[in-house]
């Protein structure tokens, strides 16, 4: 039985990839009142993704470091194509019609990417290659692997990087208004369609680096790796209170917390449902979450 | 009147005449698929009683999501509760009640067998009822998308429960289910859940549910009681998924966990998405059309399956009323009178 | 009896107010109207009255009895109906059915006779269907019954919505602006049509409306409301008069 302060060690570094997951959820939820259901198999995708770029490249530069940014970067670019190409073509023909067309087409891609997944890689797991050293430090008896280390800071700097993004720069600003009021943007001269694609775009490559950090860490990807991960990090974007940015982030960290303590402390075998009853407890208690706030219909 | 005409139209003559036309279908299909006299006979009889089943599973979820307009992705945990509850009483019963029905003969060995499915089909009816409403009283107060995710979240705890019940077979699955559903029993219990969503769709409480689905503030402002009709909807939807759950386990013999999962919430919403939301005939079509199709197709799993994935998103797109759409052939007909 | 008595009704929403310490009442039978500039508040009443919100402060009372804090269809059960502002008709549902649907509360059949087709059920349908089509004869809308709401004219949605109102059977009815959008001869028939309802029905009507024609001639006693507070009371020809309703609120044909 690990100690306490391990726990949440590993609580931290599992809520960081939520926390990752999750900005993506909350920002296209944020200006298009959707729930990415596909967005789980992005991040299974930029794991595969990482799988070919760290093949291709192993070894080739000379230092660990830049082979990794490498394969971050390839990642994330191929992924935020994927995301772009996603909502070009499955999602703005139906902006306009009820949100109950767009969920089910979000479950279709996410159906599609999970089963061509299956198709073009193989259902069976595939190994990342170990382009990181693993190094191991011992503090205060707990044990963290330099991978844990990074999964953290990565986390924190892109969250840090995102919130410097949305309220400072100009499409950051235009992100806001978008999720505001879709029409009033339109109306104010903005380019509402280029918004909501970076908007796709930024998620996705966040998703795409959560799934090169746990790759390798856990060296196991299968492509339906996203289902359970996807439908967690969600339950964190809920908890911190669905479009708030600070809310995806900490509801990440809170979820990995949680889980991690249930499967430690408690079974280990009721560490999925722990998501699930977060999620209704909060829907039916709270379900701005710990962020957000309440929208009623004006009558 | 005399006897016959008053028959002819009273509103039983359609169930009635259907349960005698399957009663009398029972025995050449017996024939026929089961007794192997045709050559693909059981595999086709299989595909006929889970075509049946997803009928079943299809017209109920169309009661809450396409004629009420409450998106519940849960389906599949109140299917789950409604096969494990059956299969549970049914192997628990079981010895005993042999014990007290004798099966000596073919017609007491039917009654034997049927009673057997009946009660257990009772208990898996009562479950779901409660658990419909132990999900449905806190949820619906949710509106569209929290409304999906909280049911969603609902099935996956449900079967994550029955993971951990032991006395159920957890992780190693339920074995020893008797094989107790027939085609009549199942056509049966078809025809009983198409009516009954029929016939509340045609009275004063199908036009609740469906001014819940077009404007709930104009509904709660002509008096509906929003909360206790959308509970409705979705208790009455659950109890008929249950009993598709307990023709299901007494069909296949086995349960496992892994068949209730969120994926097969989503296969039932594509079967109603498809056939057209909000009509029973889009329900059942597209229940017959997505139990088939996968039939010609196997052996290609995964690619069967990226088939669907664009289908539905290519229908979402371009045709999202469905094939049928909102069209019903019963409204053809009212439109004749004044 | 049959008085509706707001009193001293405040609402606020955060920061702002939409209502202040409110005093309203509409008596059995009359004919009321209410109004004031834009954003003065009055959709705020009627979504007090009707449950959509509850008052911060103050008492709502419906023949006596507290109706404040109760929800919407409970209201709809005393007797109080109302039209929108905004169109909110059951769009997908035929003309008949929404009618049809403003009579559930007052249903009969219960979820057996509906599930076996009793002939009490059939009874009761064909009955429903019988008032449902004298109702829309008196709108002049039984041609258009099997309509699909969403399909009217903008005239006849707006008089559908008044009629489903009515199959409430209401003792109470808050019209909405239901001269919005209306010409000259349109508005002419609405007065007399909401004089007739009145008339016939025995309703109390409180109506909400900016056609200063329309509330002028329709209207026994009129309330003016600025800013959530009322200004001035009385029969129209003292409020055409009134200094405080010319500075506040200029009123267009009267």
């Amino acid at each position: 039985m690990e100690s306490f302060l391990q726990q949440i060690i590993n609580g931290l570094s599992l809520g960081s990839i939520y926390a990752l997951i999750a900005l993506g959820y909350t920002m296209v939820y944020g200006v298009l009142r959707l729930i990415n259901f596909a967005h789980g198999d992005i991040y299974m995708l930029g794991a595969y993704m990482g799988l070919f770029a760290a093949h291709a490249i192993m070894g080739k530069t000379g230092h660990f470091l830049i082979d990794t940014i490498l394969v971050l970067m390839f990642s994330m670019l191929v992924c935020a194509m994927a995301g772009v190409l996603i909502e070009r073509f499955a999602y703005r023909p139906v902006r306009k019609a009820p949100r109950l067309s767009m969920l089910i087409i979000a479950i279709g891609v996410s159906l599609f990417l999970e089963n061509g997944g299956q198709l073009v890689f193989g259902a069976d797991p595939k190994f990342f290659p170990q382009i990181i050293p693993e190094s191991r430090y011992q503090w205060f008896g707990v044990t963290i692997t330099n991978q844990q280390i990074m999964v953290f800071i990565c986390a924190i700097v892109m969250m840090i990087l995102l919130n410097l993004f949305i309220f400072y720069t100009k499409m950051g600003t235009a992100m806001r208004a978008v999720s505001y009021n879709l029409d009033a943007a339109k109306l104010m001269g903005i380019n509402t369609n280029a918004v909501i694609a970076s908007t796709f775009a930024i998620g996705s490559s966040l998703a795409a680096t959560a799934g090169i950090l746990v790759s390798i860490n856990i060296p196991g990807i299968n492509p339906l790796m996203g289902v359970m991960t996807g439908l967690k990090a969600f339950v964190a974007a809920v908890l911190g209170g669905i479009g708030n940015v600070m809310g995806a982030v900490v509801g990440g960290l809170i979820l990995g917390m949680a889980e991690v303590m249930v499967a430690g402390y408690g079974s280990s075998t009721y560490r999925d449902a722990i998501a699930f009853l977060i999620l209704i407890a909060l829907l039916l208690f709270k379900p701005s979450g710990l962020f957000g706030k309440n929208q009623a219909e004006k009558v | 009147m005399s006897f016959w005409r008053r028959l002819i139209h009273s509103s039983a003559f359609y169930p009635i005449a259907c349960i005698t036309v399957l009663a009398l279908l029972s025995l050449p299909v017996r024939y026929f698929f089961v007794d192997g006299y045709l050559d693909q006979g059981p595999y086709l009889y299989q595909i006929l009683i889970l075509t049946g089943i997803n009928i079943i599973l299809a017209v109920s979820l169309t009661l809450i999501n396409g004629i009420a307009g409450q998106f519940s992705i849960g389906h599949a945990g109140f299917f789950a509760t409604g096969a494990y509850v059956s299969a549970f009483i049914t192997v628990t019963l079981g010895p005993h009640w042999h014990r007290w029905f004798s099966s000596a003969t073919p017609v007491s060995s039917w009654l034997s067998d049927s009673g057997l499915l009946l009660f257990g089909t009772l208990g898996a009816a009562l479950a779901t009822a409660l658990a419909g409403l132990l999900v449905g009283i806190p949820s619906l107060r949710l509106r569209g998308d929290y409304l999906a995710i909280v049911t969603l979240g609902f099935g996956e705890i449900i079967r994550v429960l029955i993971l951990n019940i032991d006395a159920v077979g957890g992780a190693r699955g339920f074995v020893g289910i008797p094989k107790l559903s027939t085609f009549f029993w199942v056509f049966f219990f078809v025809i009983t859940t198409i009516s009954t969503v029929y016939n509340v769709l045609h009275s004063s409480y199908g036009r609740a549910f469906l001014a819940i689905r077009e404007d709930e503030i104009a509904a709660q402002a002509m008096g509906v009681d929003l909360t206790r009709h959308k509970v409705m909807a979705f208790v009455i939807s659950s109890i008929f998924a249950g009993v598709a759950g307990s023709l299901f386990a007494h069909h296949t013999m086995y349960l496992h966990p892994n068949t209730f999962t969120f994926i097969k919430s989503f296969e039932i919403i594509i079967m109603i998405t498809i056939g057209g939301l909000g009509s029973i005939e889009g329900a059942v079509l597209g229940a017959i059309l997505l139990t088939i199709l996968p039939e010609a197709f196997r052996g290609f799993d995964s690619f069967r399956m990226v088939i669907y994935a664009l289908v539905l998103i290519l229908i979402m797109i371009y045709r999202p009323q469905g094939i049928l759409g909102r069209f019903t052939l019963w409204n053809k007909r009212r439109r004749k009178a004044p | 009896m049959n008085e509706l008595k707001l009193s001293n009704v405040t609402r606020e929403f955060g920061g702002l107010v939409a209502v202040q310490k409110l005093d309203l009442q509409v008596g059995q039978g009359e004919l009321f109207g209410l109004i004031g500039p834009n954003g003065a508040g009055k959709t705020t009443v009627f979504n007090l009255i009707t449950g959509v919100y509850s008052p911060t402060h103050g008492s709502i009372e419906y023949s006596q009895k507290s109706i404040a804090g109760l929800a919407p269809h409970q209201i709809a059960a005393c007797g109080i109906a109302r039209t929108f502002q905004n169109i909110r008709l059951f769009a997908g549902l035929s003309v008949l059915d929404n009618v049809k649907l403003a009579m559930h509360q007052k249903r009969k059949q219960r979820l057996p006779s509906v599930l076996f087709r009793s002939s009490s059920f059939k009874q009761e349908e064909q009955q429903l269907e019988a008032s449902a089509l004298r109702l829309l004869e008196i709108f002049g809308l039984e041609n258009l019954c099997h309509e699909n709401a969403g399909n009217l004219p903008y005239g006849s949605q707006r008089r559908l919505e008044i009629a489903r109102a009515l199959a409430t059977q209401p003792k109470l009815l808050l019209l909405d602006e239901p001269a919005a959008g209306m010409n000259p001869q349109e508005s002419l028939e609405l007065m007399k049509l909401i004089k007739g309802l009145r008339d016939e029905f025995k309703l109390g009507i409180l109506l909400v409306e900016h056609n200063m024609r329309v509330v002028m001639g329709v209207c026994e006693r009129i309330q003016v409301i600025v800013h959530g507070e009322t200004i001035a009371m009385g029969r129209p020809e003292e409020i055409r008069r009134n200094i405080k309703v010319i500075e506040a609120y200029l009123g267009k044909d009267s």
